[in-house]
């Protein structure tokens, strides 16, 4: 196998999870107990929704595919919770955290898992395909790696339109290995845009470990270095270090307008999907290993219960809320419409939906 | 005859083309030691190893590329693809470098592959991993392309691609995968570009090909008992090469043509054969030709909804007696 014998991974996941080195660092020192607070919730949120979607599926009222995003939360909230106004977001079909991230509602999040037409696209995308540029997140993408590109021409378009922002793309670690990914590193190095491709590092592309599916020299993210990058990795379960690092790679698309690789080491409790049994290619030791010592969630309560930012009432509180937005949210799903027969054909071509005297074309566009 | 599942045919299929010839290997995501993510290569690298049952990277132009290399010096690639809609992104290997190399070598090299995965709709997947590029692919000359609709055809065609000397891509269902049918035992291949009458009747023809052929049949069934009504349906089982003969003999018996695919209408297979039956069975015709295919849209993801987008049984009963009215 090519795995190098010297790995490239971050110093403190090398030691067994304690008190976050990061924790001082300015950008998370600059946050008030209010921001804390704020952050905690939000990771909690997701992970309470995508906890209550396994139940929705279960009673089979969601169908396809379903990836969740538990054990990996750290990594949306982290990120996202840096951007400001000119700062976009695209990622894979892992996408529900990096939606409530953004603050996307549950109850839009929870109708379009179950189809309807209250949900985030109305019905017609589902769980691997969430949109909301309103709120600069791009999506939600099926196929894989092909986000990478689209991110690399978020970045172009803020870089062309003179804006002070950037573009995160995020992948998992199977999608490194997409000819289009490295086609847009490329483009992005030699174009200097300000991007951060973000490779969520869970260890698994459905049932491949990494290690069998990765040529690399320490690491994924070092890849980068091939096209003159910037990159670093990074403890995914510590919150405090995602901010910390992803601040830096930041500064970079801001001040400098130059990409970065971050590869964010973080790890997936359920299977690749509700469809995958998960009883092959990992220990159970292995799962419950991350589960009971690097929750990334459990690791922060921690954390703000010692900064005496957060009290256990008050993490309780937050919990219980969560939990009851996510009932809520089933319920708000249970109780909209479907689509129509006559929707399927909406939203195909702009001038079908907005017919009028700015339609050029004369042919037909839709067929019998 | 022992009755298996459309899965089982398949690898059933790839079991003995891996005996009888060691120059086949089989490749894909997944496919050895998570035994394929729809379970179609279960137990290959068990019985075979890894030499010939290989787990790929997430890199399908990079591996199916490597695929079409290897087999212009004689090794017999089988690639999976996980999905059809993820061929998309290898696009450029398999049509232009595929497609094209043994007539741009003057027939000097062969291209002995075949690429399989399920290509269709159904299961609440959404637009990205839905497609059914049957008809995209089967419009380029140098390419085969074949869509069997049951286990005893999807065991045949199998064998008959592997064996085949040029590109093969073969296009199953995830909906058909349990399936079961009667499947001999023994060694037999279905023959590129023969059509098969899945049900013989005198007063309407309906061509179909894939899982719409499985939806025709349960069409005509309603239509004989409910409308009395004799319904002969043609699978045409490959795409290219065409069974032209077998699809006009059926015109010629019943003077009334439907067509059911899967595919969007906008040049779908279908409208190949509506050409193909107006330029050479046209005084034949006691009334236009119909289609049955998907709703024209990107596939919806509501599982209610895109149970309509697709064909149906109802649509097809509904469009059937427009043709006979
Ligand atoms: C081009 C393409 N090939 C294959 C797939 C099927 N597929 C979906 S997710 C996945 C694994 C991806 O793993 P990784 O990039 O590590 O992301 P993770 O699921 O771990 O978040 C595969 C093979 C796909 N969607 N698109
Ligand atoms: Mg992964």
């Amino acid at each position: 196998m090519a795995t190098p014998a010297v790995l490239t991974h971050p110093e403190s996941l090398k030691r067994p999870a304690g008190p976050s080195e990061y924790a001082k660092h300015p950008i998370n020192a600059a946050l008030s107990k209010e921001d804390k607070i704020e952050l905690y919730r939000k990771m909690a949120r997701i992970r309470h929704f995508e906890q209550r979607c396994i139940r929705v599926y279960q009673q089979g009222k969601i169908g396809g595919f379903l990836h969740l995003y538990v054990g990996q939360e750290a990594v949306a909230a982290g990120t996202i919770s840096l951007l400001g106004k000119h700062d976009h977001l695209i990622t894979g079909y892992r996408d529900h955290g990096h939606g409530l991230m953004v603050g996307m509602g549950m109850n839009e999040c929870m109708a379009e898992l179950t189809g309807k037409a209250t949900g985030c696209s109305q019905g017609k995308g589902g769980s691997m395909h969430y949109f909301a540029p309103d709120k600069n997140y791009w999506g939600g993408h099926g196929i894989v790696g092909g986000q990478a590109p689209l991110g690399t021409g978020l970045a172009y378009a803020v870089k062309y339109l003179g804006h002070k922002g950037s573009c995160l793309a995020y992948m998992g670690d199977g999608a490194v290995n997409q000819g289009a990914v490295h086609e847009a590193y490329n483009l992005a190095a030699l174009w200097d845009l300000p991007i951060i491709f973000v490779i969520e590092n869970n260890g698994y592309s459905m049932g491949t470990s990494q290690e069998r599916s990765s040529a690399h020299p320490g690491c994924l993210a070092k890849r980068a270095e091939g096209y003159g990058m910037a990159w670093d990795v990074v403890n995914g379960h510590d919150v405090y270090e995602v901010r910390a690092k992803t601040s830096a790679a930041l500064k970079r698309a801001h001040e400098e307008s130059k990409p970065t690789v971050l590869e964010i080491f973080t790890y997936r409790y359920y299977g690749h999907s509700m469809a995958d049994p998960d009883k092959t290619y990992r220990d159970k030791e292995e799962i419950k290993e991350y589960r009971e010592q690097k929750d990334p969630v459990l690791l922060f309560e921690k954390e703000l219960l010692a900064e005496k930012v957060l009290t256990p009432e008050l993490s309780q509180a937050i919990n219980e809320a969560a939990m009851a937005e996510a009932d809520q949210a089933a319920a708000f799903a249970d109780a909209s419409p479907d689509p129509t027969v006559a929707d399927i054909t909406k939203n195909i071509y702009w001038e079908e939906d907005h017919r009028g005297p700015q339609t050029t074309s004369r042919g037909t566009i839709i067929f019998e | 005859m022992p009755v298996i599942t459309y899965r089982e045919a398949l690898r059933a299929a790839m079991r003995e083309e891996l005996q009888r010839d060691e120059k086949v290997v089989l490749m894909g995501e997944e496919v050895a030691q998570f035994n394929g993510a729809y379970k179609v290569t279960e137990g290959l690298l068990k019985e075979f190893g890894p030499k010939r049952v290989v787990d790929t990277p997430i890199s399908e132009a990079g591996f199916i590329g490597l695929g079409i290399g290897a087999s212009m010096l004689g090794i017999r690639p089988v690639m999976e693809l996980m999905f059809w809609s993820f061929s998309y992104v290898a696009f450029d290997q398999i049509v232009n470098n595929a497609g094209n190399i043994r007539y741009m070598s003057g027939g000097l090299i062969n291209c002995p592959i075949v690429i399989r995965g399920p290509a269709n709709g159904g299961t609440n997947v959404g637009a990205t991993h839905s497609h059914t590029p049957e008809a995209i692919l089967a419009s380029h000359p140098g390419i085969k392309v074949v869509c069997p609709a049951t286990p005893y055809d999807a065991k045949g065609l199998m064998k008959a691609a592997i064996r085949d000397n040029d590109p093969v891509y073969v296009m199953e269902n995830t909906i058909l995968y349990n399936d079961k049918g009667e499947v001999p035992d023994e060694d037999y291949i279905v023959p590129l570009g023969v059509a098969d009458v899945k049900r013989t009747g005198e007063d309407l023809t309906i061509v179909a090909h894939g899982r719409a052929v499985i939806t025709s049949l349960k069409a005509a069934e309603i239509l004989e008992k409910e409308h009395g009504v004799s319904v002969e349906v043609v699978d045409l089982r490959s795409i290219r090469p065409l069974d032209e003969a077998t699809v006009l003999q059926s015109v010629r018996k019943t003077h009334r043509v439907l067509l059911v695919e899967e595919n969007k209408p906008f040049c779908g297979v279908d409208a190949q054969v509506a050409y193909l039956i107006q330029s050479k069975a046209f005084d034949e015709l006691d009334a236009p030709i119909h289609r049955v295919s998907s709703i024209d849209a990107p596939q919806i993801y509501c599982k209610r909804l895109e149970d309509q987008q697709l064909p149906n049984a109802q649509r097809v009963v509904a469009e059937a007696l427009k043709v006979l009215a």
